[in-house]
């Protein structure tokens, strides 16, 4: 739409994957698949378990990612197919992004056992520091 | 406060004169059946010579939307009182269903007009199949083919009063 480059690279589009923020399917990937207005866009997440619905952008951030060639308004079959064909979901998981937001979640939701065994390798760990600085330090 | 669309029948109580009276049915946007049915009568007394002592509701049905995940261009036509006078107006919505674009026109009379719900009649409401069919620019903007844009400038609610860092707008 603009003529010269544009100094923003993320755009509300036909094929944008686009990450909830809120709601029931918070933290969940999903593309949009029609624009309503400059408030919501109706998104569909077939492969991620996101129901077909108008969602606002308030609650939505923008990923790099986008299925390139999905036709607008597609229905959720034709979505699928073109997500599965591009692998952008695939893209996603393997992103930095994607990767810190499930160690950030894995760490939230950890329960008592798992508490307790990170205890017990982060305290192993800095001993065998600490025994490999003190022998440098000897010699 | 969602709006829904009723389709409500009714008519006259049979009388000797006359022992089958016409049936009339409206198409009624309300929040309930009970303000659908008053409105009802509300309407047709204004066009008819019945009122809802010596009248009877045959029937109030819900009419749900066909496709309600497509988005939609929708033209309405009312008619409001305003403090001086009442004018008729058009007026253009995208939404997803027909009940979704009266409840943005309610708001939107409401904000820029003042009227409220018991001032403004709806004459039609009417699915623009085409988009050369669209009158005004807010609405055909948003069906230029390829339409894209980016989120510019988008600020975050500060969670705390003081922060580390500068807020991304990003």
């Amino acid at each position: 739409m603009s003529k010269s480059p544009s100094t923003f690279t993320r755009f509300v589009e036909v094929g944008r994957v686009v990450l909830l923020k809120s709601g029931p399917c918070e933290g969940k990937v999903a593309v949009i698949v029609e624009i309503i207005d400059h408030r919501r866009a109706v998104i569909d997440g077939p492969t991620t378990g996101v129901p077909r619905q108008s969602f606002p952008y308030r609650h939505l951030t923008l990923t790099p990612f986008s299925v390139k060639t999905l036709p607008r308004g597609s229905r959720t079959g034709i979505v699928r197919k073109y997500v599965e064909k591009e692998g952008v979901i695939e893209k996603w998981n393997k992103s930095a992004w994607a990767q810190k937001l499930e160690t950030t979640h894995r760490r939230r939701n950890i329960n008592d056992f798992g508490r307790f065994s990170v205890q017990l390798m982060k305290k192993n760990r800095r001993d065998r520091v600490r025994r490999a600085l003190a022998k440098q330090a000897k010699a | 406060m969602g709006l829904q669309e009723y389709q409500v029948l009714g008519r006259h109580l049979p009388t000797a004169q006359e022992p089958n009276p016409k049936l009339y049915r409206m198409r009624i946007f309300a929040k309930n059946e009970v303000v659908a049915k008053s409105r009802f009568w509300y309407f047709l007394r204004q066009l008819k010579k019945v009122k809802k002592a010596n009248g009877e509701i045959v029937g109030v049905n819900v009419i749900h939307e066909k496709r309600p995940l497509r988005p939609k261009n929708f033209g309405i036509w009312l008619r409001y009182d305003s403090r001086s006078g009442t004018h008729n107006m058009y007026k253009e919505y995208r939404e997803l269903t027909r009940a979704d674009a009266v409840r943005s026109m309610y708001q939107d009379m409401a904000a820029r007009h003042r009227a409220r719900f018991r001032s403004v009649h709806i004459l039609r409401v009417v699915e623009i199949e085409k988009a050369a069919d669209v009158r005004r620019p807010y609405i055909k903007q948003l069906l230029t083919p390829g339409l894209r844009f980016p989120l510019p400038h988008r600020v975050a609610k500060a969670k705390s009063t003081f922060v580390a860092h500068r807020p991304s707008t990003f």
